[in-house]
């Protein structure tokens, strides 16, 4: 008796925490909202300097992956959950601009970005940092069975390369989608398909996510894998060197980055439409285009800054390549085509 | 007289079942009717392409038949781990019992990490045999096979036939086994006509649940299974978040939903009049020392196995959250370079000033509260729906197979429509994420209802009416002969409602707030990254989510064991 009458009194107590768990907060403070992908990453230090300079508390809504992300943003549109969103890069960045989700917003900091970088030209969304999807390969491995390191696409075919590449299923995984948009630019449209059927002769293997490619399949991570050649970015050789368990002077990674091998993630920021705070947002965007968030990036991210002088980190100077000639594609073209792409893709390597 | 029960049943139905159907209606169909009216499927008609219907088709039957063999061998290896856990005592009984359950919370991710560990190219057990057979290339080649997908979901599930079967088993009357031996019947006439019969309702109860586990299967497929195998609800999760078709998405989930219901329907059928009467019987099983040779063997055959499936690969989560790895050392052999804490202690500094750093007390304490707040809800909610369908009403057809739904939704459907339907409304607003247990609860829902029911079944009805007869009335017959006889069944129900919490992470991603992360979430935030660390501290958060989840379920049963010894 005792005890159902005490179980009631929790059940009643769990649901009035729930209820009145709302903290009176100081009203003073309002709320900038930010909707990021899940990588996204900065110093607090950072984020507590322009919340003092413009009296605001800024909240982070991460929203998975840069697809559902943007998914997320389209569906809630007509009720908006956040006054910025980070995170689109430049695979979905025609998706973005047609559904006609953002604001017009030209920073005044934008002046001193790389024209490279500001693929839209009517100043819906603005570029923050970029990165190089490229192979990775083990270095250790390379050197023991005297291989040379492959240095264009085609090599990959050869039967000394068979069986030592992994990918990622680029209906699943962004870097699987990139290095799927590296094959089509070096390739065309008309070549890609035969090139990945030899590669799929060639022993190519393909999972579906890059933490298992990475740190399953990849023989020079934690798993051990079998395969010495991965897909992933420029930068994780520096994120090996960083996050290494004891200090090392050398990566037990490299990328390869020559001509035609790499794709060029850019990713963007913009003023959700609809939001009520458009001048904070615009500042928020500032901010980040700022010298502070910049050179913020490469060690909480791992990629690049789109402001050229902002300075970079050791690691990077030293371990860190950028591609050389990466692939491009616009991304009207990758919007139009992605889904047949991908369609196509799975025809000939997983069926 | 009889129109007048009549009328007592139905007005009594009602009640039962109202707040169930209330929460479900506002939590669950709602957000549903919000998801296809946003794909345009009310508008405009399916308007699927051929090449889209073959998009459908081809998961579909593969779904179909990669459940029904992952069921079957689930069962194959089940029973005999319920007979065994049920019938004979031994030391670390409970222990096994509550880690057979870790499986369940563990994010995928990181099984697929300890199966690499263990059965991966340099995994343990290819490592072993290249080394005795002096071969060149690892012999096994499970992972990313249709084998590798099939393992996980052993692995995943028969933790839930074990228990709800064994919890029947131990409740068997051996009176009956007795009197049949005496009547002439041998072992195997005796299994056949008594033993199985009785044991009907369970099995039938876990084998629902764990084929709509394996129907509905995410991160063993994706993971385990690799891009050469896709289910229904991967197809879903790539159309809606990948390609953006939520049209697509909502015809696979709506296919989903329709086939979970015409089998839970199958299985009301089915199971309606198979619910025997039993005079319950709490026994502690006979100590495995004193059994007789062929049976003691038995046992330790059946424990081997156990043992193999699923407590070699969480020894190897244990061992990798402690070793640091030098190129070129293998990774399977435990503890050559010594036992280190390294990882662990990592956990608690935020070395790079990270804004989304989390402390793993933190986290530990948000996916605790989750759990505990999804058992709240799904307790009084599934013991209301078990009454209700224990009601003689017609009604029941058609709300019985109706409470599977949430369990057959892809997590999707559920994440996003709960997000869609309430986002502009009080409940999202406030700072506590509670549609988060919410969602969780709806998931659990469907396993209390269905841990229950056959306990419930079990109990003869003419058991109350002589309560009633002998002067007590209806709250005593409640408290003194119903909830006794309920107890375990409620216990069992509700540390897989605390598990399924614990361990969900799909609609997670749609409702969580940044201030409430859990441990799962923790996990992938570290394997975002390349390096030695996170991968490290990675294990290290899920072997603690892993002793979390042991700790918790032996609380759990440690307070029911000392309870009853005090009566």
């Amino acid at each position: 008796m005792n005890k159902t009458i005490l179980l009631m009194m929790l059940m009643v107590m769990v649901a009035l925490a729930g209820c009145s768990g709302v903290p009176t907060k100081s009203v003073e403070v309002p709320e900038l909202k930010v909707m990021t992908h899940d990588p996204f990453a900065v110093s607090e230090s950072i984020i507590r300097q322009f919340e003092e300079q413009n009296n605001v508390k800024v909240v982070f809504l991460k929203s998975g992956d840069t697809g559902s992300l943007l998914n997320r943003a389209i569906l809630t549109s007509a009720a908006p959950e956040a006054d910025v969103l980070y995170g689109i890069d430049n695979t979905y960045l025609s998706r973005a601009l047609d559904a006609d989700l953002f604001e017009v917003y030209r920073s005044p900091l934008l002046d001193k970005v790389s024209k490279e970088f500001i693929l839209d030209q009517s100043y819906h969304v603005t570029p923050v940092d970029y990165g190089d999807v490229c192979i990775n390969y083990d270095r250790q491995f390379f050197i023991s069975h005297e291989l040379d390191v492959p240095q264009d696409l085609n090599a990959l075919t050869q039967t000394k390369y068979k069986g030592l590449l992994v990918v990622e299923n680029p209906a699943t995984s962004s870097p699987g989608l990139a290095f799927l948009l590296t094959t089509i630019s070096r390739f065309g449209e008309e070549g890609y398909l035969e090139y990945w059927r030899n590669l799929k002769t060639n022993g190519v293997v393909v999972v579906n996510d890059w933490s298992t490619a990475y740190y399953t399949n990849f023989s020079a991570s934690s798993g051990k894998g079998l395969q010495p050649m991965v897909v992933t970015y420029n930068t994780s050789p520096a994120a090996e060197v960083y996050f290494a368990s004891s200090p090392v002077t050398e990566p037990p990674t490299a990328a390869i980055t020559s001509p035609s091998t790499c794709f060029r993630q850019i990713e963007f920021t913009a003023i959700l439409k609809g939001s009520a705070q458009q001048d904070l947002a615009g500042k928020f965007i500032d901010f980040m285009l700022s010298t502070s968030f910049q050179e913020d990036i490469p060690l909480q991210m791992f990629m690049f800054p789109v402001l050229p002088d902002a300075s970079l980190p050791q690691v990077f100077r030293d371990y860190v390549t950028i591609a050389d000639q990466p692939a491009s594609l616009s991304p009207d073209l990758i919007s139009k085509n992605r889904d047949r792409w991908i369609q196509d893709w799975t025809g000939v390597v997983l069926r | 007289m009889k129109s007048d029960r009549g009328w007592i049943s139905i007005w009594q139905s009602i009640a039962l079942w109202f707040v169930p159907v209330l929460f479900l209606g506002i939590f669950f169909f709602i957000p549903l009717g919000k998801i296809i009216n946003l794909s345009g499927i009310f508008q405009h008609g399916l308007q699927l392409t051929q090449g889209e219907w073959g998009a459908v088709v081809r998961p579909l039957t593969f779904t179909i038949f990669q459940a029904v063999v992952s069921t079957v061998l689930t069962l194959c290896i089940g029973i005999p781990g319920a007979y065994v856990l049920s019938h004979f005592r031994f030391t670390g009984r409970e222990l096994i019992k509550a880690a057979l359950i870790v499986p369940f919370i563990l994010p995928t991710v990181v099984v697929a990490s300890c199966f690499n560990s263990l059965l991966g190219p340099h995994g343990m057990i290819n490592e072993l045999l290249m080394t005795i057979f002096h071969l060149q290339s690892p012999p096994i080649a499970l992972l990313n096979s249709f084998w590798a997908i099939i393992l996980g979901h052993i692995f995943y599930n028969t933790s839930l036939v074990i228990l709800v079967v064994g919890e029947a088993w131990s409740k068997m009357n051996p009176n009956y086994e007795t009197s049949a031996r005496v009547l002439g019947a041998n072992r195997f006439q005796t299994a056949l006509h008594i033993t199985f019969p009785l044991l009907t309702p369970s099995v039938l109860a876990s084998s629902l649940l764990v084929f709509i586990f394996d129907f509905t299967s995410f991160g063993v497929v994706l993971l385990l299974g690799g891009p050469a195998f896709a289910t229904l609800e991967v197809e879903i999760f790539i159309q809606a978040t990948q390609m953006l078709n939520l049209r697509l998405a909502t015809v696979m989930s709506l296919i989903q939903i329709v086939m979970t219901l015409g089998l839970a329907a199958v299985y009301a059928g089915v199971s309606h009049g198979q619910s025997f009467e039993l005079t319950p019987h709490f026994k502690r099983g006979e100590a495995l020392k004193s059994s007789p040779f062929p049976q003691k063997i038995f046992s330790l055959g059946v424990l081997t196995v156990l043992f193999m499936f699923f407590f070699t690969p969480l020894i190897a989560l244990v061992t990798r959250s402690m070793t640091s790895y030098q190129s070129g050392s293998s990774i399977g052999i435990p503890f050559f370079g010594g036992a280190s804490w390294s990882y662990y202690s990592e956990l608690f500094i935020n070395r790079h000033g990270s804004l989304f750093y989390v402390p793993p007390y933190e986290a530990v304490f948000n996916s605790l509260l989750f759990a505990t707040i999804t058992v709240f809800i799904t307790l009084p909610l599934g013991v209301l729906i078990v009454l209700a369908l224990r009601q003689p009403h017609r009604i029941n057809r058609i709300l019985d197979p109706l409470i599977m739904l949430p369990l057959g939704s892809s997590a999707v459907t559920l994440g996003l429509g709960l997000l869609l339907a309430f986002n502009t409304t009080a409940l999202y607003k406030i700072p506590f994420p509670v549609l988060l247990p919410i969602a969780h609860g709806l998931v659990a829902l469907p396993l209390v209802v269905r841990i229950i029911q056959p306990a419930i079944d079990a109990i003869p009805v003419n058991l109350a009416f002589s309560a009633r007869i002998l002067g007590a009335d209806r709250w005593h017959v409640l408290r003194d002969i119903e909830f006794p006889l309920l107890k375990q069944p409620v216990i069992v129900s509700s540390i897989f409602a605390f598990s399924v919490s614990l361990g969900e992470f799909g609609a997670t991603t749609f409702l969580n707030r940044p201030d409430y992360p859990t441990i799962p979430i923790v996990i992938y935030r570290f394997l975002t990254h390349p390096g030695q660390v996170n991968y490290g501290q990675a294990m290290a958060m899920s072997t603690i989510l892993m002793v979390l989840c042991i700790l918790s379920i032996l609380c759990i049963q440690l307070t029911d064991q000392t309870n009853r010894e005090r009566k």
